[in-house]
């Protein structure tokens, strides 16, 4: 018998800390495995935000910076200018890069700057206790909506790669969910060709990744899963929302 | 014959893997807890195992590794 799966050298034998059925770890192994498929052993570097996901430098068999929160994309964007050579990947939640982020992500895509954004959307904040994020859907509870999310006193839910694909700048911007083995590996294509974009310059990508929260959303793993699929990609529709290789075709 | 092996000790028991797998060769044990206290996935039907790795890409503490 042949190994058909086995873990990626891409990623530490650190165990994740993340609660148990958290798709962060699903969203981690696309990264590393795609990095390796891309022989980027020895020359990735990767931003880690600040949310669940800050300790992701333990977790990555590459170079990590952990910076302040919300300046991934522009601390990437000093790394990448310095390190040309170097593939540099951030690694973002949806309050890191949606609420205090807002402004670095935005001039980051809308400057193209070369560097692939993964971007964890599970429309809550994780690591502070499930309070509402910029993300959360309209009805939604959380702590801080404990009615639901109500349009008229807190607006209604930032749609990123929408926003980011009116502009210019990005190369490829696309969404696509963690819910299922099939959506699973459509992820990992579209992280694949976000950071072959960066290998061969032709700039900015971002790739959203519909995930789960299931300890702040208070439902099981498996309950988390039907909800990303069922309520979040109503108002989150999965696509490819700006490929500059199929526009030039 | 494909089989699956997983490391019991990374296993946080979320069952993802058990919903993934199209056989239902998966079962979160009843009474088999590891070292942090989580109640493991255990492959109960291995003999129906087809190797086709969905509960490796769903495994979110990546502790699956599929033979075939």
């Amino acid at each position: 018998m042949a190994v058909v799966f086995e873990k990626t050298k891409m990623l530490t034998d650190v165990n994740f800390h993340y609660c148990p059925g958290c798709t962060h770890g699903i969203a981690h192994r696309l990264i590393a495995e795609a990095l390796e498929e891309l022989g980027c052993e020895g020359k990735a570097i990767g931003i880690a935000p600040v949310g669940c996901a800050v300790f992701a430098y333990k977790y990555f068999n590459c170079d990590m910076q952990q910076v302040a929160h919300g300046r991934a994309p522009a601390a990437a964007t000093g790394v990448k200018r310095v390190c040309p050579d170097k593939v540099v990947f951030v690694y973002q939640g949806d309050g890191d890069l949606a609420s205090i982020g807002t402004a670095e992500i935005i001039h980051a895509a809308a400057r193209g700057e070369n560097i692939t954004v993964i971007f964890i959307n599970n429309a809550i904040y994780g690591m502070t206790g499930g309070q509402m994020a910029p993300t959360t859907l309209i009805g939604q509870k959380t702590t801080t909506s404990p009615h639901g999310r109500d349009a008229s006193v807190s607006g209604n839910p930032i749609k990123v790669c929408e926003l980011l694909s009116t502009l210019d700048g990005p190369s490829y911007i696309a969404r696509c969910a963690l819910s299922d083995p099939a959506n699973v590996m459509k992820a990992k294509k579209a992280i694949t060709k976000g950071l072959k974009n960066q290998i061969e310059g032709k700039g900015f990508s971002l790739i959203e990744l519909l995930s789960t929260c299931p300890t702040n959303m208070g439902i099981t793993p498996i309950a988390a899963l039907d909800y990303v699929k069922n309520e979040m990609t109503k108002i989150f529709p999965l696509g490819v929302y700006k490929d500059i290789d199929a526009a030039q075709k | 014959m494909s089989s699956i092996s997983i490391d019991k000790e990374k296993c946080k028991g979320c069952g993802l893997c058990v919903k993934a797998c199209p056989k239902k060769v998966i079962e979160i044990s009843a009474d088999e807890s590891n070292k942090s206290g989580y109640f493991v996935a255990d492959p109960v039907r291995m003999q129906d195992c087809i190797g086709c790795t969905f509960c490796a890409l769903m495994c979110p503490d990546v502790c699956i590794t599929v033979e075939k």
